[in-house]
């Protein structure tokens, strides 16, 4: 298993952001972690990669214990977030090789990593342009860069592709499913559910309470849809016990009929 | 601690700062840019203070006093006057700080052997020229005094010794030309040295959190204390960089001479510098923006300009202002300061600073460590 937790959960004062989450993600998958905004994915993402110690509960990554081991689970892990927390003032060289001397590469492993990411991340002739004066699309190829640039077995992407455009998202998907293919583990946040579709298990969480757990198939063949995003819109009008705003195809025929009158 | 990383984090900060034209500014200009302007704005010296003249005597003995006020560097006669009102009026309208009232008795008295009085106005509503214009004047007389008597003791073959004594104390003790910059360089030093250094630790602090990439960092094996340490080399060297570049430009531009240890200097310097680290980091615990941090530097480095005795003798402050000030290191910095640019005196007679000094920097390096602890989890 790359990541296998039981009863993870994590609290600030009196507030529950994470209860009790367990589930386990076999290597070389794609998880795919979806929920409403502040339902507690980067708060269960950052118990997984060792920064916040759970309230209560266990698990490892990688083997390694999320409370014991954390160091060895920073080694093994690479984390990229939406903010694309790259030095802007640093090129793209400069950022790499930070990255890859703060994770003590070898120097001709590190050249040769660094040489291999600027050709997947498409920055061939960027190599001293500044982090900063890079467009969108190219920013979060660095950022992915930089995370995977010590190699590691397991990558963790918190809504990696908010703010980019559709050809650099499929772009960058499409790196993310080589990447899969050669053997590493993905656990990604999306709030876009063409993404989620791609993804090998999707989980379902829910102020705080992991709600399911499933292979995209399955979900389909329980909820008599193949549009994912009516299944999250459904899970929500459950739990939440209201009605969801209309669907964007009624706001739409709203809109045109209202128009012909 | 791995130093690899410890010093891949400090490359990067030595990025940050090059490429960052405000931290070069703040790093290499602001510090000679403050050593000028406070070096001369709070230049106290009287220097050719327009002097308003009546000369009710009219004789050489009388012109010879008014040369003297005239040649002196502090005083420089722009009026003579036809009556004493005159001189009052000029004084009121603010067209002279100082007049000098020579009474039409003045040779009368001299030539009876006695002490001619003449008469100093000084406008006191600017304390400060007030203050050093009568010293001064006073000086003068008196020095004009003792000529005369030597003078009038040759004529009567009598020992200058035995002649009536004048006795004129000293002013100030280890500034007798009374060179406000000699007292006042020692200070900014001080001020510099602080000011650059927490303003410049706790923007770096601050910086990786306003831009998200502490975020990123956090997910590495990076440690704190490699982060923090990683970070903060940099800053010891520009710091220690600006306490040397002021001590030289201090000398050649006032004429400052360090009178005792320089290594004592620099090992105190030395050891200030840290405490000046510790309180950026300390404000880098509680502010989340570059705007936030620079506010708060304000807060704190306003009063330490004020209140540390740099400005204003802290003898003279009340109760309470006194007992705040006592808990700024900057306060005990600038008595060592001074006592070893200015008097020369050597560790003996600065241990009460020395050890204040030490306890309140240990203080805050404990609270910083505590509170930065906090804000990490
Ligand atoms: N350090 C903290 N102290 C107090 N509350 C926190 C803290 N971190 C997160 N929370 C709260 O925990 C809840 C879950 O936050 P979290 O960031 O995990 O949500 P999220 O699912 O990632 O949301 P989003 O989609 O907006 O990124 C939120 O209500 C948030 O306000
Ligand atoms: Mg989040």
């Amino acid at each position: 298993m790359a990541i296998s937790i039981k009863n993870l959960t994590k609290k600030f004062g009196s507030f529950t952001a994470v209860n009790g989450i367990s589930f386990d993600i076999p290597k070389g998958k794609i998880f795919g972690f979806l929920g409403p905004n502040g339902s507690g994915k980067s708060t269960t993402i950052r118990m997984i990669c060792g920064v916040l110690r759970p309230t209560s509960g266990e698990g490892r990554v990688m083997g390694c214990d999320l409370v014991k081991d954390t160091e060895k689970i920073k080694q093994n892990i690479g984390y990229m977030s939406q903010k694309f927390s790259l030095y802007e003032d640093l090129t793209v060289e400069e950022n790499l090789d930070f990255y890859g001397n703060i994770y003590l590469m070898g120097k001709a492993e590190l050249a040769e990593r660094k040489r291999q990411l600027i050709e997947m991340a498409n920055l061939k002739g960027k190599e001293k342009s500044l982090a900063g004066t890079l467009s969108g699309g190219w920013k979060q190829r660095l950022a992915l860069g930089c995370s995977l640039i010590h190699n590691p077995s397991l990558l963790i992407l918190d809504e990696p592709t908010a703010g980019v455009d559709p050809v650099s998202r499929r772009e960058f998907w499409s790196s993310i499913t080589q990447l899969v293919s050669g053997g590493i583990t993905v656990l990604v946040t999306t709030h876009y559910m063409d993404e989620a579709s791609v993804c090998d298990i999707i989980g379902f969480i829910y102020n705080g309470d992991l709600i399911t757990i499933d292979t995209p198939q399955e979900l389909y063949r329980k909820h008599h849809t193949q549009n994912l995003e009516d299944i999250f819109i459904d899970y929500v009008k459950q739990l939440s016990n209201k009605e969801v705003v209309t669907s964007f195809k009624e706001m739409k025929r709203h809109r045109r009929e209202g128009g012909s009158d | 601690m791995k130093l690899r990383r410890l010093l891949t984090v400090t490359k990067k900060e030595i990025i940050h700062i090059r490429r960052d034209k405000a931290s070069l500014i703040m790093a290499f200009v602001a510090p000679i840019m403050m050593l000028l302007l406070f070096g001369f704005a709070v230049n106290t010296d009287v220097n050719q203070v327009k002097l308003a003249v009546y000369d009710g005597s009219m004789t050489y003995e009388s012109r010879e006093l008014i040369r003297k006020f005239d040649n002196s560097s502090y005083f420089k006669v722009s009026e003579m006057l036809a009556s004493p009102d005159h001189v009052e009026a000029y004084i009121d309208q603010g067209v002279v700080k100082v007049g000098l009232v020579i009474p039409p008795d003045y040779l009368k008295e001299l030539k009876k052997g006695k002490t001619a009085e003449i008469q100093v106005l000084v406008d006191g509503s600017d304390p400060t020229i007030a203050r050093t214009a009568m010293s001064y004047s006073v000086i003068l007389a008196n020095n004009y005094s003792i000529k005369i008597k030597e003078l009038s003791a040759e004529k009567s073959g009598r020992l200058a010794a035995s002649a009536p004594g004048v006795s004129a104390k000293p002013l100030v003790l280890y500034n007798p030309t009374l060179e406000s910059s000699k007292f006042n360089v020692p200070g900014v030093m001080g001020l510099i040295l602080q000011n650059i250094t927490i303003i410049l630790t706790a923007f770096a602090m601050v910086r990786e959190r306003e831009r998200g990439t502490i975020e990123q960092l956090i997910m590495t094996p990076v440690t704190s204390l490699e982060l923090i340490i990683g970070k903060l080399i940099p800053y010891v060297f520009i710091g220690m960089y600006d306490y040397l570049i002021i001590l030289i430009l201090s000398y050649f531009l006032f004429g400052v001479v360090v009178k005792g240890s320089l290594v004592l200097l620099i090992l105190l310097g030395f050891f200030f510098l840290i405490g000046a680290l510790a309180m950026g980091m300390l404000i880098s615990t509680v502010a989340r923006s570059q705007l936030q941090a620079m506010q708060a530097a304000m807060l704190f480095l306003l009063p330490s300009v004020l209140l540390s005795g740099f400005m204003f003798p802290r003898e003279a402050m009340p109760d309470i202002v006194y007992a705040i000030s006592s808990t700024f290191p900057i306060t005990y910095f600038l008595v060592i300061l001074r006592g070893i640019i200015v008097k020369g005196v050597g560790l003996a007679h600065l241990s009460n600073a020395t050890v204040m000094l030490v306890i309140i920097i240990a203080a805050i390096i404990l609270i910083t460590m505590k509170k930065f602890k906090k804000t990490l989890d």
